[in-house]
């Protein structure tokens, strides 16, 4: 059994696994819930002055048989009175004192957000969370992506909050900017606590077909949104990874985007999270997929002997690097295991024709009866001499372990771009012949 | 005394509902899903119609389904009731690589008739006749699934069609016999209505050689595709068989297709003879129309009938009984003049490996139904009689190419069942589509191909035709090698 416990920034949390900030963390009702599920901590969903919500909210992508693989809302913050808001947070923090709870705040003034400060601390939050990363409905009115997407003013506002704040503070970051560090770069400077990414991604789902409004459809428009789901993962980690990895950062992070099993959990907290968010996967299912994470996070530390996830967090950080310093001497090959496949030759048509050209199709000879029950059929063949190695036939290939890709050692020494730009200049090594 | 029907309206709509209903727009949808889009798939080789599967199938996934209709279509004009009476499991599914993956197939067979059903149901006439014709005429003698497949095409290849069909209505079997748990008549009727929109002239209750004779049909048309299936149920050869109560199992099932159900009299202890398909569709049917017992009785092993798999399984779970190296010696009157009983004998394959009956093996089964199912005779004497030149194999089939359909005789064509012994109805279409093309070549020095088959563009050659040429079995080819090793 691992510790899953974790100190963030001064917030104490059983395991690492938080509701985010959105509808599931609307209500006292609702957290308790997740709090019964086992969720270590909650994000309340953001207060601030109530606002009007319209009718629909969200929209959603479906992929093959995957619902909602990319979700989308126009969902504002909290519609809930402030007074409300922390008169439950007070209480449910009475009942489950060894959760982490925190209040996400979003209001305009200087007054106002130390007002709101002081009420989180009074209401007995264990931290602040600051949204400065709504994309819709709130930027409009100066607050959310705005104050993320301009450094500068999110410095600004950082330091008011920062001026009476007792509690851990923690900055949530708008992944709609161009360099996400350059905002985490201002929360540190001024004094954050702690970073949170990513919030949604600007979105326009889809459209009807037969209407040609997008959703969600209200009376006639829509509106540009708020992306999440499973779809958006691969964004958020690489933004986690980057604040993560910037000497200039060196806050505490908790990931957000995607989280829907204890697998993503690892990829996140491996590469430099502390904690994770969970908001889009708790709206399919509901809090109870916390149990498979917690027990499945437990078990994959145990399988990996660590003892802690201390000793999991940030150790993929090293394995990213700048393209330029990677080997351009490295070679992998596809392989085909002939007893696993089963002959629907879409590697060969993918390389075919959306790759190199390196996979033929041949007699079967020695392989019987040949993938596919065919006799004779032709059966795809990797040409390794072509193989650039691109991996995308073991990517499209249906059955797992049937294309592998092998590496080889072909007696080069490491070479990055970089190294081989300097040696070229220098006159050490001959510029290698383009690719014919 | 006749037999009686046995059950009221209500419960034979239950008992002889459609084994496998139609798909919802989402259940087609997420088995559609399941299929992988193969490159060159082994279901397009194992359809001797050569229907580009994984193509309409991803056109259903994209909600484009009159397009997935169009790829069924134009390649197998008669997708309609191939989706329901195809025997899949050893066909497309059969070779589906899926079922290697997760052991079980996509349901290809079902996806076919969703997109068919789509097609039926919006109205749109996918396909079109040319307007420019070319004034050739050609004669269809037999208006059954390979009658239709010749027609059909050689009405998109812009020629004048005639179908002689001697029954009330064309579609052959599709439309007389099919068991009716997997297909209505109506289905094969509207496919009739669809290719008479290609133009095809269809003349029904027509009798070629006693209603209209062959020279006259010779001297009016250009070609002739035969294409007249096979003759009624073979002759048990024992005494007692023109007993009433004894009847062809084909007729039996022509019934139900022709009749309200519950008026179809069915016996209270029924025996089939034989243990074919059509032996299956039988007992299966008497079992669900109230036969308290049904049997079949095979005067061979269990292993070497030639029902399939799923249809023996079928007929067990509907509480039909086997009685397998059963051979009926005679059968019996009862005192009323009508079938009372069957005297069987047990039989075995001797030394020299040939069947022989066992002495003092008789038994004796009160019957009141006998359906005879043992195959159906050629049609080589009518044949003979109305095209004297004609050459047959020692089958007793019209000899000829596979390729054209083309036989001795230059301007006469053939394919389907009197061409090649009795097999699916698939396989007469594929046959009849082939004559149709051979036919072309022979009256406009033309090559006719079939449509691009886009899962296989970048094959060696031309992507076109893969199991119209020569389709294959992958489940019979797999059992083979796995027996020879």
């Amino acid at each position: 059994m691992a510790n899953l416990s974790i100190d963030f920034a001064g917030i104490k949390s059983p395991n690492p696994f938080w509701i985010a900030s959105g509808p599931p963390s609307n209500t006292a009702y609702q957290v308790h819930r997740a709090f019964e599920a086992g969720w270590g901590g909650v994000v309340w969903k953001t207060i601030g002055e109530p606002i009007r919500n319209t009718s629909s909210r969200y929209s959603s992508i479906d992929i093959g048989n995957m619902r909602m693989a990319g979700f989308n809302n126009i969902e504002l913050i909290s519609d809930r009175s402030p007074e409300t808001n922390f008169h439950e947070i007070s209480e449910v923090k009475k009942r489950w004192p060894d959760r982490a709870l925190i209040a996400s705040l979003m209001v305009d003034t200087r007054d106002h957000w130390h007002d709101f400060v002081k009420c989180s601390a009074d209401a007995g939050a264990d931290g602040i969370e600051l949204n400065f990363g709504c994309p819709h409905g709130m930027c409009e009115r100066g607050m959310g992506s705005v104050v993320g997407q301009d450094p500068a003013v999110a410095e600004t506002i950082i330091g008011w909050v920062m001026e009476v704040s007792t509690l851990p503070v923690m900055v949530k970051l708008t992944p709609n900017i161009t360099d996400i560090t350059a905002a985490a770069k201002a929360a540190r400077r001024a004094g954050a606590n702690a970073i949170s990414l990513i919030n949604t991604i600007n979105s326009i789902t889809h459209l009807n077909l037969d209407t040609l409004v997008p959703e969600p459809f209200v009376a006639g428009f829509s509106a540009h949104g708020g992306y999440c789901g499973p779809a958006v993962k691969p964004i958020a980690l690489q933004m986690v990874q980057a604040c993560a990895a910037d000497p200039q950062v060196q806050l505490p992070i908790s990931g957000i985007g995607g989280i829907a099993t204890w697998r993503e959990a690892v990829e996140f907290i491996a590469l430099g999270a502390s904690s994770v968010q969970v908001c889009t996967a708790v709206m399919h299912y509901g809090f109870r997929i916390v149990e498979d994470m917690i027990e499945g996070l437990d078990d994959y530390l145990d399988s990996k002997g660590f003892t802690c996830l201390g000793e999991l967090q940030g150790r993929a950080l090293r394995t990213v690097r700048d393209w330029e310093n990677l080997d351009l001497n490295y070679q992998r090959v596809a392989d085909i295991d002939y007893e696993k496949c089963i002959g629907c030759n879409l590697c060969y048509i993918s390389c075919e024709d959306g790759a190199h050209q390196a996979i033929q199709l041949v007699p079967p000879d020695g392989h019987s009866l040949g993938p596919g029950r065919v006799p004779g059929k032709p059966i795809p063949q990797i040409v390794p001499e072509l193989c650039v190695g691109c991996n995308l036939c073991s990517l499209v290939c249906p059955v797992d372990g049937c294309i592998t890709m092998t590496s080889i050692n072909n007696g080069n020494p490491e070479l990055s771009w970089r190294n081989y730009q300097m040696k070229v200049s220098r006159g050490e090594m001959a510029p290698i012949p383009a690719h014919p | 005394m006749g037999l009686s029907s046995k059950l009221p309206p209500e419960e034979l709509a239950i008992k002889m509902a459609e084994l496998a209903p139609a798909y919802t727009q989402q259940e087609a949808t997420l088995e559609a899903a399941r299929c992988l889009f193969c490159f060159d798939a082994p279901c397009i080789m194992a359809c001797p119609t050569g229907i580009d599967v994984p193509s309409f199938i991803r056109k259903i996934t994209t909600g484009n389904v009159t397009g997935a209709a169009r790829t069924i279509l134009t390649a197998n004009v008669l997708g309609a009731s191939c989706a329901r009476v195809c025997p899949t499991e050893v066909l497309c599914e059969g070779a589906c690589v899926v079922l290697d993956r997760e052991g079980d197939p996509v349901k290809i067979g079902r996806l076919q008739r969703y997109a068919t059903d789509y097609a039926a149901k919006s109205g749109i006439q996918i396909l079109q006749a040319p307007s420019q014709r070319t004034g050739k005429n050609i004669a269809i003698i037999g208006g059954g699934p390979a009658g239709l497949g010749c027609a059909a095409e050689l009405a998109q290849l812009g020629h004048a069609v005639v179908v002689f069909e001697k029954k009330p209505n064309a579609g052959g079997l599709n439309t007389y016999g099919i068991a009716y748990y997997k297909m209505k008549p109506r289905v094969s009727l509207e496919e009739v209505t669809m290719i008479q929109q290609l133009g095809v002239k269809f003349r029904c209750n027509v009798e070629v050689g006693t209603d209209v004779s062959v020279s006259r049909i010779e001297k009016e048309f250009d070609a002739i595709f035969i294409g007249i299936g096979l003759n009624g149920g073979e002759f048990l050869g024992i005494p007692g068989e023109d007993l009433p109560g004894v009847m062809d199992a084909l007729d039996f099932i022509e019934q139900i297709h022709t009749k309200p159900l519950h008026e179809i009299p069915v016996g209270n202890t029924v025996a089939v003879i034989g243990c074919g398909n059509t032996a299956i569709d039988a007992v299966t049917q008497a079992k669900r129309l109230g036969a308290k017992k049904a049997f079949i009785a095979y005067r061979r092993h269990e292993l070497e009938m030639s029902a399939y798999d799923f249809e023996y399984e079928l007929a067990k779970q509907d509480g039909a009984v086997f009685s397998f190296n059963s051979v009926p010696v005679e059968i019996v009157a009862n005192e009323a003049g009508w079938v009372g009983a069957i005297k069987f004998a047990k039989t075995e394959i001797n030394t020299a490996g040939s069947l022989q009956i066992l002495p003092g093996s008789e038994f004796t089964e009160p019957v009141d139904m006998v359906l005879k199912a043992v195959g159906q005779q050629k049609q080589s004497n009518w044949l003979q009689e109305h095209f004297p030149l004609l050459k047959f194999d020692q089958r007793g089939v019209v000899e000829h190419d596979p390729a054209t359909g083309q036989t001795n005789i230059a301007h006469l064509f053939t394919g389907g069942d009197c061409a090649n012994g009795g097999r699916e109805v698939v396989n007469a279409v594929g046959e009849g589509k082939k004559a149709a093309r051979g036919i072309h070549a022979f009256l406009t020095q033309q090559i006719a191909s079939g449509p691009i088959q886009p899962s296989r563009y970048g094959v060696d050659g031309i992507p076109v035709g893969a199991g119209l040429e020569q389709a294959i079995r992958v489940r019979e080819l797999e059992a083979a090698y796995l027996r020879e090793r």
